[in-house]
């Protein structure tokens, strides 16, 4: 392991990162439209953009930093237990096909921005969207924190801020200065900055995850030699291994689904959808996405690759950018380290705007000043992402990192019971606003007091996010146990308050605002699968 | 599949294309969820266990299903505004 600053490296590096914050600055005059002063423009990117802007600002949001750094350090840890990410990434396409063409719509007629928008308008329930909301705020910091995790571990390899070998203020500086240049752009170019930037994030990733599975395999000796290793190290540790034991079955699969469902939950997916120019590129979407699973599941495997290395870190996370930093040349490596930063920016810049729309339109709208003309409700938004970015810098520099990681742990079950409402409420309006109300506080507790009440050798609370599922005694993802909690109350509820008649709220939608797609109103109606009533 | 009947009475919910695209859209939670059938890792492929290359092939699986189910939403779609004598495209 290589100590002191890698100089090659850091200017390669630094090259990346000046070149997309010109491209973040410019970003405001692209596709600019005449009315700059709403939250359509600022937050929404205009609802423009087509299949390819969609495409990458889709993977530029949802491949986070974090995952790269992530997937392959639980790889690099657990073995095949890390690989759930694949099946989770592949199941959420079908997913999407079926159910985000519909908030499109609704979206569009409507014109919500978030997805607390849509709950208020179709239960007529402010307090539903309030729920919805915070959720989503609460589920979105930490996931911002962790993008500066993995920002802290380039940086950390490349000799540069938070490792042991500086102190203080100093340490922290490149990613304060990072961080500064983030919330400015953002601020004054909104998620059109972001957009742009997502292709030079995707088209260096892509180009450093080519390289690194072709030219790392031949230099370790290929596949063979890397998977007997990382067997033989598994083996030798008595955890983990190249294949899930039948015990880890469930709990592989259980991530995977429960994943899988919440990610579209997440208030930074749903921005990234509606800002598409239509219906149609959604589904289109659905069907190029995948290209980033076979990109994750490749990027997994450098996991094992840093075993058969020989990459020896006490901080998993820092596994992959040592692997780069020892196997490729150093301007390479810089090229890769790049690439893993500026994947965080995008994302940090996406989730801020979406936390931020969030507590605009459905807290200070809803409940602080009614009248808020757009312009003011663009002037909240902008300030407010600024605020979010701070409190998650704030949050990474003065906790210990495993807070976020187990924060962002605990958000992934929580935003998971947000599902019954938005996405129930997308197909029937069978549910009570209450009894969705009722399910969700407790899918929220279950899912806070069964993550809290897991240990792990390192940690007595929150050393995981699976645990026995009461009455089948498998172990089990928790945020998929207390989702499954959630629905069975919010039916058992909707049945008794039909029964004792609780008033209903009024629902400002109509059955053909769900499949209304871009262009004139009544024009072209679709009738998707699941829906019964005739076209009209 | 290809049959589109001349009646102009109101068309099924169900229909054997909607059969399809429901079934092109479930195949990979049936196939990916059930963990048991690919926890092997015989046989391998260049080098690597079946276990992660098999899951890697699900990507193109599930894509070539999604692309089905997309084209044949269309289908579906374009037959009905037809039938509904809109004739919008």
């Amino acid at each position: 392991m290589k100590t002191g600053v890698n100089g090659v490296a850091l200017g390669v590096f630094v090259f990346f990162f000046l070149a997309v914050t010109v491209l973040g600055f410019w970003a405001a005059r692209w596709r600019k439209a005449e009315t700059e002063h709403t939250l359509d423009e600022w937050g929404l990117g205009g609802r423009s953009f087509g299949t390819w802007v969609t495409w990458f600002l889709l993977g530029g949001d949802l491949y986070t930093a974090y995952t790269f750094v992530a997937v392959p350090a639980a790889i690099y840890a657990a073995g095949a237990a890390g690989f759930f990410a694949v099946p989770y990434t592949i199941l959420v396409y079908p997913l999407i096909f079926l159910f985000l063409p519909r908030l499109w719509s609704v979206s569009h007629r409507h014109g919500y921005v978030t997805t607390s928008d849509f709950v208020r308008g179709r239960y007529g329930s402010k307090g539903l969207s309030l729920v919805v909301a915070l959720t989503g705020i609460l589920a979105t910091m930490p996931y911002i924190a962790l993008q500066l995790v993995g920002i802290q571990a380039v940086l950390d390899v490349m000799g540069v801020g938070g490792g042991a070998h500086a102190n203080g203020f100093v340490k922290d500086l490149p990613l304060l200065i990072a961080f500064a240049v983030l919330a400015a752009y953002t601020y004054s170019s909104g998620l059109r900055a972001p957009a742009l930037i997502a292709f030079v994030k995707d088209a260096l990733i892509y180009i450093v995850i080519a390289v690194a599975i072709i030219y790392i395999p031949i230099k370790l000796g290929g596949f063979d030699d890397i998977f007997a290793k990382a067997s033989a190290k598994f083996t030798a540790a008595g955890a983990g291994g190249l294949v899930p034991a039948p015990a880890g079955q469930w709990t592989y699969a259980t991530l995977a689904l429960g994943s899988a469902l919440a990610l579209f939950m997440y208030p930074h997916s749903i921005t990234a959808t509606l800002s598409s120019r239509s219906r149609d590129v959604i589904r289109r979407n659905t069907t190029i996405l995948p290209l980033y699973s076979l990109m994750l599941g490749l990027l997994a495997l450098l996991g094992f690759m840093a075993i058969a290395a020989g990459v020896k870190v006490t901080n998993g996370q820092l596994a992959i950018p040592q692997l780069f930093e020892d196997m490729f040349p150093d301007w390479f490596a810089g090229v890769a380290f790049a690439a893993i930063g500026i994947g965080a920016l995008v994302p940090a810049a996406i989730m801020s705007i979406a936390a931020a729309n969030l507590f605009t339109r459905n807290i200070y709208k809803d409940f602080i000043k009614p009248d808020a003309t757009p312009a003011q409700e663009t002037k909240v938004s902008k300030i407010v992402s600024l605020v979010v970015k701070a409190g998650a810098l704030v949050f990474v520099l003065t906790m210990d990192r495993t807070v976020a990681i187990n924060y962002q742990l605990l958000g992934g079950i929580w935003i998971l019971q947000t599902f019954p409402a938005l996405v129930g409420g997308l197909f029937t309006r069978w549910f009570h606003r209450w009894a969705l109300i009722a399910g969700w506080a407790v899918g929220m507790a279950y899912g806070t007091v069964a993550a809290y009440g897991v240990a792990s050798p390192t940690q007595a609370h929150f050393g995981g996010s699976s645990k026995e599922i009461p009455g089948i005694g498998e172990i089990g993802y928790i945020g998929l146990t207390a989702f499954v909690l959630n629905v069975v109350v919010a039916v058992a509820a909707t049945f008794v308050l039909r029964a004792v008649g609780a008033p209903d709220g009024t629902d400002e939608t109509r059955p053909a605002d769900y499949t209304a797609d871009a262009g004139d109103p009544d024009v072209e109606v679709e009738l998707p699968p699941a829906t019964a009533q005739s076209a009209p | 599949m290809s049959d589109t009947p001349e009646v102009r009475e109101p068309e099924p919910v169900v229909t054997p294309v909607r059969v399809v695209i429901a079934l092109c859209l479930v195949a990979p939670f049936v196939a990916l969820l059930w963990v048991d059938s690919y926890a092997r890792t015989d046989p391998t492929f260049i080098g690597m266990p079946f276990f992660y290359w098999y899951q890697m092939l699900w990507v193109l699986l599930s894509t070539g299903l999604t692309v089905l189910a997309y084209r044949l939403w269309q289908y579906d779609r374009r037959t009905r505004t037809v039938r509904d004598g809109g004739g919008a495209r």
